[in-house]
């Protein structure tokens, strides 16, 4: 029988290693360019918005309120948290990768009294930024969402589909994780960010940069 | 194509969504006290009306929540769609309304 108390006995398990399917692929460079964002710390949330108290303890846990209506991104002051409205008892948290295991402790201390689930999924996604000229029109190509800006202005977020995979779209008001290309074209501001499974990483990357080359200039 | 009105995320294309057949089917609350033929209708029989038609869809690439579709099968005009728990609007779809054909599920609640 295993002594599960004898933790000497047990192996030691593998250091985590967050590098996707996109990690060992160069970015897609262009006038429309493609890469994989640094992996964030993922934390899927499920609970009654409808319980004051359920939302006023995620919001002490999180030092934000959770986002209630439908598509839409709310982000902490310092704008290093986002949490995605994902359905009408559903958000998605994405925070600092090191600050995710205390953050999980946080919620689930804040709250223990209500029915909720806090689960942590940082590997099962991974982001990818599509930005420049034609980020729009490229996405249009696999995704049936109306990406006008009128209708999904920066700010929004939605799910929806990249071809046959499930995607979590936004676009950024601003995002502070770029700084790789200097943009003076107010034309080639378009950004978005593309969450996907890792699983289909590899399909959605290629499916992007197929359609990137073909609608280039 | 059809666009579809998520109760919750909004008007959507129809390739977000995955179709599940027939809604508000109750299933027996004591199935041992069913006979064969009525677990069976409960199982298989399903109306298949030519005209109104209340059906389950599921926001597969958005949501992913269940709700209710009030659709002419007829033309695919789709007049309500509206979540689980709640009740089917009153909709006047003209002659030959589907909800009134083929009513054979002792489960279907009326
Ligand atoms: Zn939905």
């Amino acid at each position: 029988m295993v002594d599960f108390d004898n933790t000497d006995a047990m192996p030691t398990p593998p250091t985590p290693t967050p590098t996707s399917p996109a990690a060992a692929r160069a970015p897609v460079d262009g006038e429309t360019r493609l890469r994989e964002l640094s992996c964030c710390g993922k934390i899927n949330l499920r609970g009654d918005p409808g319980d004051e108290n359920f939302t006023r303890a995620a919001a002490d846990a999180l030092g934000m309120a959770l986002p209630l209506a439908p598509n839409t991104v709310a982000t902490d002051a310092r704008g290093t948290v986002l949490v995605f409205w994902l359905g009408p008892d559903e958000w998605l948290i994405h925070l600092p990768l090191n600050d995710t295991e205390s953050q999980l402790q946080q919620l689930r201390q804040h709250l223990a009294p209500f029915h909720h689930a806090a689960t942590e999924v940082t590997d099962y996604y991974t982001a990818l930024e599509l930005r420049g000229k034609h980020a729009a029109d490229v996405l249009a190509r696999g995704c049936p969402l109306d990406l006008h800006p009128r209708v999904f202005p920066p700010g929004a977020c939605a799910q929806s589909r990249f071809g046959n995979a499930s995607v979590l779209l936004y676009q950024p008001a601003q995002l502070d994780d770029g700084g790789d290309h200097d943009d003076g074209n107010a034309n080639d501001s378009a950004r978005f960010l593309i969450q996907v499974r890792w699983s289909f990483t590899d399909y959605v990357w290629d499916y992007l940069a197929t359609v990137i080359d073909a609608l280039a200039d | 194509m059809l666009l579809i009105k998520c109760p919750w995320c909004g008007t959507r294309d129809m390739s977000e969504f995955s179709y599940h057949g027939e809604a508000h089917l109750l299933r027996p609350p004591a199935p041992a006290e069913v006979d064969d033929a009525q677990w069976g209708a409960y199982l298989f029989a399903r109306k298949n009306p030519k005209g109104l038609h209340r059906e389950r869809w599921m926001h597969a690439h958005g949501c992913r929540r269940w709700f209710n579709v009030l659709r002419d099968t007829r033309d695919d005009r789709i007049y309500a769609t509206y979540r689980p728990g709640d009740s089917p609007p009153d909709v006047d779809a003209g002659d030959d309304n589907g909800e009134n054909n083929g009513d054979n599920n002792p489960g279907n609640p009326t």
